[in-house]
C-alpha cells in the first residue's frame, strides 16, 4: 500500500476519464504514511522489550501511555469529531478525511497492542488475573469489553477506514460510497467510545483495589 | 456499482450485492475472540481446552466458507484484494507474533499453546480477509466501470 506508480494508475475506463474537469485538486492520499512505520517500529521494539526482560516501568509506561491515547483518541473522535463530521459536507468530509483516516491506519493499532500487550503482562505479574484477587473478575470483565471493541474495530471500523482511502484515491472518488463509509466509522467509533467509558471505570476499580 | 456523472463525484445508483464474506469472517473472528477470553480467564493456570478446541475449529469452518463465497464471486476486483490482502497479512501475521511471543515468554507450553496457536493463525487469516474483502467490493473489477 505504498505510494506507487501502479497502486495509482486507473483501473477502468471511468478512471481514465481523470477528474472532472473544474474540480478542484485533491489531496494525495498515501494511505499508509510510510514516514511513520519507523516510529512505530521503534514502539512495538520496546513493548517486546519491557514484557521480554519483565521491565516493570516499561510494561506501565506501554499500558497507562497506550491507554490513555487510545481512550482519549476514541471518545473525542466518537463523541466530538464524529458528529461534527457527520454535518460537513461530502467535499469537506473528504478533505478532512484524507488527512485524517491515514493517520489512524498506523496510530490506532500501534496504541491498542501497546495497552492489551503490556495490560496482560502486568495482570500476570502482579497476580491480578489469579481468581482468588479481588479484581479477577473486574479483569474478565475488561476481557469482555475489549473483546467486542475488537471485534466491532477490526470488522467494521478498520475495513471502512481503509476502504474510505482506496474510495478517495480514485479519480472520481464517489461520495455516496464515501458517505456511507463514513457514517459507519462515525457510529462505530461512537460505540467504541462509550465502550471506553466503561474500561476506564474497570481500569479505575482496578487501581484502587 | 456506481456509474460516473460528468459533474463531479459519481452517484450510487445499484450497490452490487455480494456474498456476505465479511460478515462470516466477523463472527469467525468473534468465536476467535470468546476462546481467547475463555482461555485468558484462566491464565496463569491451564485453562480446559474443549471449549476454545470447539470454538477454533467453528472458525476454521466460517473462515475456509467464506474463502469459498469469495473464490466464487464473479467481477471482484482481485487486483485491489491481493494488494491490500498482502500487506494487512503482513502487519497482522507481526500482530499475532507478538502476542505468541507474550505466551510463550510466560511458560504457554503444549496443548494450550497449541489451540493459541491456532487462533492466532485464523486471526491472522481473518482480519485481512474482512479488511482486504471491504475495500475490492467498493473498486471496480480490471475493464469494468469504476
Amino acid at each position: 500500500m505504498t505510494d506507487t506508480k501502479a497502486e495509482l494508475s486507473p483501473q477502468g475506463p471511468a478512471a481514465d476519464l481523470g477528474p472532472p474537469p473544474g474540480a478542484p485538486p485533491r489531496p494525495v492520499i498515501q494511505i499508509v504514511p510510510l514516514k511513520g512505520l519507523p516510529i512505530v517500529a521503534v514502539v512495538l521494539a520496546f513493548l517486546v522489550a519491557s514484557i521480554g526482560f519483565n521491565w516493570q516501568w516499561g510494561l506501565d509506561f506501554n499500558h497507562v501511555a497506550g491507554g490513555a491515547l487510545w481512550t482519549g483518541i476514541d471518545l473525542f473522535v466518537g463523541l466530538v469529531v464524529g458528529p461534527i463530521l457527520g454535518r460537513l459536507s461530502i467535499p469537506a468530509r473528504a478533505e478532512f478525511s484524507a488527512r485524517f483516516m491515514p493517520k489512524m491506519v498506523l496510530l490506532m493499532p500501534t496504541l491498542v497492542a501497546m495497552t492489551l500487550a503490556s495490560g496482560f503482562q502486568l495482570a500476570l505479574d502482579l497476580g491480578n488475573l489469579k481468581t482468588s484477587s479481588p479484581n479477577h473478575s473486574w479483569l474478565i470483565v475488561s476481557f469482555i469489553v475489549v473483546g467486542v471493541m475488537a471485534i466491532i474495530a477490526l470488522s467494521i471500523l478498520e475495513p471502512a477506514n481503509l476502504a474510505v482511502l482506496f474510495e478517495m484515491r480514485k479519480p472520481r472518488p464517489n461520495g455516496e460510497v464515501i458517505a456511507k463509509l463514513m457514517k459507519r466509522f462515525i457510529y462505530t467509533a461512537g460505540i467504541t467510545g462509550l465502550m471506553q467509558v466503561a474500561t476506564l471505570v474497570i481500569m479505575t476499580r482496578v487501581a484502587s483495589q | 456499482m456506481s456509474l460516473p456523472s460528468k459533474n463531479g463525484p459519481s452517484a450510487v445508483t445499484t450497490e452490487r450485492r455480494f456474498a456476505p464474506v465479511a460478515e462470516v469472517g466477523a463472527a469467525a473472528l468473534a468465536l476467535i475472540v470468546v476462546g481467547g477470553i475463555y482461555m485468558a480467564s484462566y491464565a496463569p493456570r491451564r485453562a480446559p481446552l474443549a471449549l476454545p478446541i470447539v470454538l477454533a475449529a467453528a472458525s476454521g469452518v466460517l473462515v475456509l466458507a467464506s474463502i469459498v463465497m469469495l473464490a466464487r464471486t464473479k467481477g471482484f476486483a482481485w487486483d485491489k484484494f491481493f494488494l491490500v490482502g498482502r500487506w494487512t497479512l503482513l502487519s497482522y501475521v507481526i500482530a499475532a507474533g507478538l502476542i505468541e511471543f507474550a505466551f510463550v515468554r510466560d511458560h504457554i507450553r503444549g496443548g494450550p499453546l497449541a489451540v493459541i496457536t491456532a487462533m492466532l493463525v485464523l486471526f491472522a487469516v481473518i482480519v485481512p480477509l474482512i479488511i482486504s474483502f471491504t475495500v475490492a467490493r467498493y473498486q471496480s473489477a480490471r475493464g469494468e466501470t469504476a
